[in-house]
């Protein structure tokens, strides 16, 4: 994987690992770990100072109860049947699998070649897969916050550079960028908000509520 | 062959070990007696009371035990994966569905410890505690806000009253700081 150029910044990788980073982009955190053993040995990093501080807390007396409490469960079956774990599918890594219930994508055309399904909504933000057809360009859109896009099938450009599979773009609200797919196979791509795109044509305006994008 | 010489691991990898793969209930006391106050402690920084800040320590080390078998010793501390069980578990709550994780990676059939590997992680977390130490107090108070008090910066910045910019780069100066004193150790 070392073929992976664009990082997560260390500021959202602590946030991650702190478990103060939106869901949004937690996901694209999760997936690109999934896929680059730097940022999973920098998680691990963070993971470790968070346990060096837990350790070094001051303690707060329990009360008798609590641990009896926690030893007369130990046999009980959990409450909650336990999650179904995804792993890769495709191109697909683990987290997106997960966020996707395991089936594959259903994709929606936005026109101009691109297709998307919509993983998650929120008030916080969105995320979305995204499949953009060998040279054609996602409908040329600002932000209202950061977005994030990784890059899981493909490459694209956009003037800021060239992302492949596995790169994270983080783009904040002073780029008004228009990413092109790269001739090839078609870019499949995880894109995530903080908050709605705008777009700058009046169509794909008038769908966003309808997409939800 | 001769064997290696016994490693030793620290207290609280032999205890969690033995819940691993003897489901040893003493050794889990012992890591309750550990861990419950220091949960609990944490989960009041958030300004839970300390009813429900027990009942967050139960929840945590409920899955500890329930989950034992996960643990990997190679790959991280005891202290480090509670502290991603209190994450995810806190998140988790507040959220109707699950919190994304990362893929675990296949450990190859893995028949014994790697002692070595283990141990050599115990050092480097020992060496992370004393670097912490040697934190000026104010960066060591910010970066304990970030990891553990279930802050964002802008969070931070708002209840302590230093500007955003301040907040982000002693973060950021603390965190070098550790790496600097990490370094080498590899």
């Amino acid at each position: 994987m070392s073929q992976i150029h664009h990082h997560i910044p260390e500021p959202m990788l602590m946030a991650y690992a702190a478990g103060t980073l939106e869901h949004s982009f937690a996901l694209l955190v999760a997936a690109h770990v999934s896929m680059c053993d730097d940022c999973r040995s920098a998680l691990g990093a963070h993971e470790a100072v968070g346990g060096a501080l837990l350790e070094q807390h001051p303690e707060q007396a329990v009360s008798a109860r609590m641990k009896d409490a926690l030893f007369a469960q130990l046999d009980d079956a959990p409450k909650q049947e336990p999650e179904v774990t995804y792993g890769r599918s495709g191109v697909f890594p683990g987290p997106v699998m997960q966020a996707l219930k395991g089936q594959p994508p259903r994709w929606k055309s936005v026109g101009g070649g691109v297709r998307q399904t919509l993983l998650h909504a929120d008030a916080a933000g969105s995320v979305r897969l995204l499949y953009i057809a060998p040279g054609r360009a996602v409908p040329d859109h600002g932000h209202n916050g950061i977005e994030l896009t990784l890059v899981l099938q493909g490459a694209f450009r956009d003037e800021t550079g060239r992302f492949g599979v596995g790169d994270l773009e983080v783009a904040d609200d002073t780029v008004e960028h228009t990413p092109v797919a790269e001739l090839g196979a078609p870019c499949i791509c995880l894109a995530a908000t903080d908050a709605p795109l705008r777009f700058n044509s009046l169509i794909p305006r008038l769908l966003q509520p309808l997409l939800r994008i | 062959m001769p064997k290696p010489p016994e490693p030793s691991f620290s207290d609280l990898t032999v205890l969690m070990l033995a819940v691993r793969d003897k489901r040893d209930r003493a050794a889990f006391g012992q890591l309750f007696d550990y861990f419950a106050p220091r949960l609990k402690g944490v989960a009041m920084r958030s300004g839970l009371g300390s009813g429900a800040a027990e009942d967050v320590a139960q929840e945590v080390l409920l899955t500890v035990w329930r989950k034992a078998e996960q643990f990997d010793p190679h790959r991280a501390q005891v202290s480090a994966w509670i502290f991603q069980i209190a994450r995810n578990r806190r998140i988790d709550l507040v959220r109707k569905e699950n919190r994304p994780v990362p893929e675990e990676i296949k450990i190859a059939d893995e028949v014994e410890d790697d002692a070595g590997q283990i141990v050599a992680m115990e050092q480097e977390a020992g060496q992370l505690k004393q670097a912490l130490d040697r934190l000026k107090p104010a960066q060591r108070d910010l970066i304990q806000k970030a990891y553990l008090g279930d802050l964002t910066h802008k969070e931070i910045s708002d209840q302590t009253g230093l500007a955003l910019g301040t907040v982000k780069s002693r973060i950021r100066l603390g965190l070098e700081r550790l790496r600097h004193d990490l370094k080498g150790l590899r």
